[in-house]
């Protein structure tokens, strides 16, 4: 499934160019973190990957193959969650795989354990809070088992520890051997994450470096203005 | 007039054994529609809500279309299926209460069908991605949409009981308005006051409009708590 291998690819939805011959090579391990502006297309890359939007032109390839050999999963910056109970919300994801109603209660009580929600497996998923809502649906994503997991800016709008709560599951999530791939607009959340940084801009990728070598010396001038906190649409027109 | 209403209250105050025979009759046959309303209505509109075929636009345009069905043209052809003559007439069914059930159900399956349509489709907006990737197919998502908006749909079945009780141009041709065996509140109504007897239309159009209310308070009662409950 690894290296994914991304060339040329464009998204244009009327006419007008928001992934403009996107070219990037991403390995299976670690944590990447996808930067820029907003209106750059980062939401769009993690759709395409998806398979939720059809790409107008390029090719992604899985390794060798047009489509991914293993399971991918993906939490939205809004995740849904169904008028039901915290453990129903987990366990119906499971049921399109071919495990025992025993394995999926098994691991459903298992990744809730981890996300620190086994005590409120009983609630219903819609009260919980904004912290928790987030880690009931990275729950769901990890309990898929998945290869490749990707994040829309898992953490906008929580707070300092309900971000460092998820924060810390992210880094469990990895450690299990799960390629994750996430946009962000936290740039210290980057820091701490990051084993990789995707920068895009235009409709491109700009850079694409160790996260160490992005934060302390950005080649392209429009990272370099995104991490000085210029304007956002600034960078797009003046580039 | 003010007599007139004296004399309804006293009926609805005495339980007049003809007036209970007629709200009787009326809810065995409506809340057996809505029964069947139900079970058709609700998944034949999740279904649609969630299915992609050629000519599911043209579908959803007929099923809107038979909310406005006329209930008298439903009666002309249940009567025509049902009578002597017809496919179905061998079963007897004519000028009884299972012919009104036949045709309540005829009203009440589209209105129930379309409304659920219109609500999942709205959910399924929210959900398909999500669904998409985990793997979900469409008629587990027909089963999980339908839980998901339970309350919701609440409305779409309390619209199909409201159109099978204040129906009355369908019971009246399929089930002859016989006194004591097809005779429900609504073409009772319609009867006595044709014949002057307007106490006992006003105490059964009393009775219907408590009935409405009553479920439409309840109703409205359970969503809120839902709401509480679930989000």
């Amino acid at each position: 499934m690894f290296p994914l291998r991304i060339t040329g690819l464009r998204f244009q939805p009327n006419g007008r160019a928001v992934l403009d011959g996107l070219d990037l090579e991403v390995s299976g391990e670690g944590i990447s973190v996808v930067l820029g502006p907003n209106g750059t297309g980062k939401t769009l890359l993690l759709r395409l990957l998806a398979g939720l939007l059809p790409a107008d032109g390029g090719t992604i390839r899985w390794g060798e193959a047009a489509s991914p050999s293993e399971r991918l999963a993906m939490v939205f910056q809004q995740p849904m969650l169904l008028r039901m109970s915290v453990f129903t919300n987990v366990e119906f994801a499971l049921r399109p795989q071919a495990l025992t109603s025993a394995e999926r209660h098994r691991r459903t009580n298992e990744v809730l354990e981890r996300v620190g929600l086994a005590h409120r497996t009983g609630d219903c998923a819609r009260l919980l809070s904004g912290g928790e809502r987030q880690r009931l649906a990275l729950a769901r994503a990890w309990a898929m088992r998945p290869r490749l997991l990707l994040l829309d800016e898992p953490t906008a709008s929580l707070d300092p520890s309900a971000t460092e709560a998820v924060e810390r599951i992210i880094r469990e999530i990895r450690t299990e051997g799960a390629k994750v791939l996430m946009t962000t607009h936290n740039l210290g959340q980057a820091t701490r994450l990051a084993d990789d940084i995707i920068f895009l801009a235009n409709g491109r990728v700009q850079e694409h470096e160790s996260a160490q070598r992005f934060f302390a010396r950005p080649q392209s001038p429009a990272a370099r203005a995104f991490l000085q906190g210029e304007l956002p649409w600034r960078i797009a027109f003046d580039h | 007039m003010s007599q007139t209403l004296l004399d309804a209250l006293a009926l609805l105050g005495s339980f007049d054994h003809r007036l209970l025979e007629i709200v009787g009759l009326s809810l065995r046959v409506s809340l057996s529609a809505l029964t069947i309303g139900t079970l058709l209505g609700l998944p034949l509109g999740a279904w649609l809500a969630v299915a992609r075929f050629p000519g599911r636009g043209g579908l959803i345009v007929l099923l809107n279309a038979l909310m406005g069905l006329p209930s008298v043209v439903v009666g002309v052809l249940v009567y025509l299926l049902l009578s002597r003559s017809g496919p179905l007439g061998s079963y007897g069914l004519l000028f009884s209460p299972a012919a009104m059930i036949v045709a309540q159900s005829l009203l009440v399956v589209p209105l129930i069908a379309a409304v659920s349509r219109q609500i999942v489709e709205d959910a399924w907006k929210d959900y398909a991605p999500e669904f998409s990737l985990i793997g979900i197919g469409r008629m587990q998502a027909v089963v999980l949409l339908l839980t998901d908006c339970r309350f919701s749909l609440t409305v779409a079945t309390l619209a199909g009981l409201g159109r099978a009780m204040s129906e009355v141009g369908a019971v009246m041709i399929v089930g002859g308005n016989i006194d004591g065996y097809t005779r429900v509140m609504t073409t009772a109504i319609a009867l006595e006051t044709s014949k002057g007897d307007l106490a006992l239309s006003i105490a059964l159009g009393l009775v219907l409009m408590s009935l409405i209310l009553g479920l439409n308070v309840a109703a409205y009662s359970v969503r809120c708590w839902a709401s509480r409950r679930y989000g």
